[in-house]
């Protein structure tokens, strides 16, 4: 756990850089939500049913008889634990030709169908009534699974998150809601989101077991998703945990958080209360870590990163055909018309059109 | 719509504002001296085009004291920077934060304008406003009708950047307009004919883009139309959904007059002269018809180009002249061609222009796929496209 906590902030930092040099679009961090992200993956897959695999550029492991995910933008960890490597992500970002979401969305908006990671959308809370859905059917199934999704504390705020709930309690479905109170939606701080006592209330409200976690304690987290996990397949509820964190990067590439809250208060989560930190203490008690096992991932983390976003850079762009697949399942004749119309256009005036996308 | 507003001219002088009663007319505006805008003393002063939004809804704030401006993340100045500093001026109950929530922004405006209010509210991406679409489709739209004008909420703006800024893939560049230039709902339950009727006015302002920058073939006023549009449709005795071209915030820079001023709504202005063909379009998509025309000229053909500014209701009159005299039309938006308002436009000048057309009607549009992030640039109608469809039609 620890080690993917590191490569995702040292992946973050890298991204990071990378969209402040204008190699890509867009980009968000996970910084101070480490712990979430990975504890959670963790408590959510059994370790008998992992059968790691090399396939690719790097290590990745495939999963089966995983639980589905329905996610937001800030859960990149979950993804790393379940295997994506750290080339999947860079291409994702890229949005180049070996992107399993074909370019089309901006970057961070990862998904893979072989990790059961339903792909990102940009709109606040409208996977959780669709998580609650999903987990009806794993039970209608009688799979040995549940479904599992995240949210902001924003996100509690749509209608979306009020209607999941409901279902979910209504439809005994077996889903794990986990919120990530993480004190802001951009900068609206959660004392202007809601007045209730956080998020845990809201789910005991709709008759739905809800618990309140540290989640900054790596093994806190860890527990509340194992335990939230066992509980809702066997018992056949949904189960809500209220992760408490703090937002300690911007929103994103796109937002200077300076501009709306103290510097200090930043830097006192970043110092004094960094799940990275804290799991590091405890790992180094038990003897299982030491100094140069840091410096040694670290150094090997950012090589890998770097290694990465020097390929994904270099991979073309996915073909134009691909801008008119996938709208159905089949293209009807009006995009046909258009693809035909377009290549004349593209044939006609090719200054106009990107040289890395083939035609 | 108001033909007494067409009569005042292109621009109206304020004096006050006072609180909206239930129903208000665009004749309460008084034509005469301006108001004091205390935050931006630059008259003649260049400035883009959020700080032109800024100016405007400090007008707004300043001359009526029930105007209140809300939406996410609106207190610290919004994530485009188009309410700085009006929360310190007007304070946190006039000018506030919402919970993550378009359904409730809307809901809420709603109420506050059925009570007499201005409520100007914002919703972050126009690709975000379709949680909100029962409560504009089935709430704002019929708020007038289904009371029979007993209550309105006429006092509600909706502000929303919309369109395509170059990564913003499927959800920072939909350009949503026509959904609400058709109520779905409203045909089966009453006007099945009456689109005229809807109290939803949807309308884009028009700017330089980035591209027209370059080759500078300015449309100098846009920050300035900006404002005097915007400024009118918080005023309007109707709801309005405002769209701003996002892409042009920052870019869009010319001279804005400090003053209280405002733009007929439902007037489309024609923005070039010529006798070949007439273009319509709004919003930053102007700027690269605009660079087809000035192509189109140095291969001889004269084009006309008008900028629509208001969706619904629209000044058909203005376009219907202009294709009277030109024979010709091309509808241009970024939004999807099939059901965008570009197809409304074709069959209404179609039924009024028939005899005189010499050529199809063209629409260069966006595709009818997803806006894609890395194809973004073959999915919009640039000018080349444009300029091709230009010529089919001229050489029809
Ligand atoms: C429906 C919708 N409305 C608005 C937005 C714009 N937006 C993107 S992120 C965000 C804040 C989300 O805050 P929160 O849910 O607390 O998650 P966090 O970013 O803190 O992880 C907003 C308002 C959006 N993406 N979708």
């Amino acid at each position: 756990m620890y080690s993917n906590m590191v490569t995702l902030q040292v992946m973050d930092t890298i991204f990071y850089e990378a969209q402040r040099q204008g190699r890509i679009s867009f980009y968000l961090t996970t910084n101070g939500e480490e712990a979430i992200n990975i504890a959670s993956a963790a408590a959510l897959t059994p370790d008998d049913i992992i059968f790691p695999q090399a396939i690719g550029f790097g290590k990745r492991v495939t999963y089966h008889g995983m639980l589905p995910k329905w996610l937001q933008y800030r859960e990149p960890g979950v993804l790393l634990w379940r295997g994506f490597t750290v080339q999947e992500f860079a291409n994702q970002c890229f949005g180049n030709g070996a992107d399993y979401g074909k370019g089309r969305q901006m970057p961070i908006h990862y998904g893979s169908k072989k990790h059961n990671y339903v792909t990102v959308s940009s709109t606040i809370a409208t996977q959780l009534p669709q998580a609650v859905g999903a987990a009806y059917s794993l039970k209608m199934d009688k799979k040995d699974a549940c479904t599992v999704t995240y949210f902001g504390d924003g996100g509690t705020s749509e209608g979306d998150f009020h209607a999941a709930l409901n279902f979910a309690a209504v439809m005994e479905a077996p889903v794990v809601f986990i919120c990530r109170n993480n004190g802001w939606a951009i900068s609206t701080p959660t004392s202007q989101q809601f007045r209730s006592d956080g998020i845990v209330v809201k789910g005991q409200a709709y008759g739905i077991r809800s618990i309140r976690v540290d989640g900054n304690d790596t093994l806190a987290m860890y527990s509340a998703v194992h335990a939230a996990r066992e509980m809702a397949i066997k018992e056949h509820r949904p189960i809500l945990i209220e992760a408490l964190t703090y937002r300690v990067g911007h929103h994103s590439t796109s937002d200077d958080s300076t501009k709306y809250r103290p510097v200090g208060e930043i830097e006192q989560w970043r110092m004094a209360r960094d799940p990275i930190a804290r799991y590091r203490k405890w790992v180094e008690m038990n003897g299982w870590w030491s100094d140069e096992d840091e410096s040694q991932l670290r150094i090997e983390a950012r090589k890998q990163v770097l290694d990465a976003v020097q390929v994904a850079e270099r991979v073309k762009k996915p073909p134009l055909a691909e801008l008119f697949t996938d709208v159905y399942d089949q293209p009807p004749s009006n995009l046909c018309e258009q693809e035909k119309f377009l290549r004349n256009i593209v044939m006609k005036h090719p200054q106009d059109y990107p040289t890395d996308v083939p035609v | 719509m108001a033909k007494s507003v067409k009569e005042l001219g292109k621009q109206w002088m304020i004096s006050s504002f006072s609180k909206r009663g239930f129903s208000t007319a665009c004749s309460t505006l008084k034509s005469s001296s301006s108001s004091s805008s205390t935050m931006e003393k630059q008259s003649g002063k260049s400035v883009n085009l959020f700080t032109a939004v800024n100016q405007a809804l400090y007008i707004a704030l300043e001359t009526d004291p029930n105007a209140y401006l809300f939406g996410e993340d609106v207190s610290f100045g919004g994530v485009f920077r188009c309410s700085t500093g009006l929360a310190d001026q007007f304070g946190s109950k006039r000018v506030f934060n919402t919970p993550l929530c378009e359904q409730g922004i809307v809901g809420f405006g709603i109420g506050l304008a059925a009570m007499g209010n201005r409520a100007i509210a914002e919703v972050q991406f126009a690709d975000y406003i379709f949680p909100a679409f029962d409560q504009i489709v089935n709430e704002a739209a019929k708020f007038r009708y289904r009371s029979g004008n007993q209550f309105n909420c006429g006092g509600l703006t909706i502000r929303t950047p919309y369109g395509a800024v170059g990564h913003g893939g499927h959800y920072h560049s939909q350009s949503p307009e026509s959904f609400f230039c058709q109520v779905p709902g409203l045909k089966v339950t009453f006007h099945s004919a009456s689109i005229g009727a809807l109290h939803v006015e949807v309308f884009i302002l028009y700017l330089q883009s980035p591209a027209q920058a370059k080759v500078k073939v300015v449309i100098p006023r846009s920050p300035k139309q900006e404002k005097g549009l915007l400024l009118a449709s918080i005023r309007d005795p109707n709801p309005v959904i405002f769209f701003e071209p996002k892409w042009l915030y920052r870019l869009a820079v010319e001279e804005v007059p400090e003053d209280d001023y405002m733009f007929p709504l439902s007037e489309a202005e024609v923005i070039r002269h010529g006798s070949d063909i007439t273009l319509v379009g709004w919003g930053s998509q102007l700027a690269v018809m605009e660079q087809a025309c000035v192509d189109a000229e140095k291969e001889g053909i004269s084009c006309e180009l008008i900028d629509l500014k208001t969706l619904i209701p629209w000044d058909k009159e203005t376009v219907e002249a202009s294709v009277r005299k030109t024979g010709r039309l091309l509808v241009s938006h970024e939004a999807p061609v099939t059901g965008g308002f570009g197809a409304e436009i074709s069959a209404s000048i179609m039924e009024r222009c028939f005899s005189r057309l010499e050529a199809p009607v063209a629409r260069t549009c966006g595709l009818d796929t997803p806006f894609p992030l890395v194809f973004e640039p073959f999915f919009m109608p640039t000018k080349n496209k444009i300029l091709d469809a230009i010529k089919a039609t001229v050489n029809y």
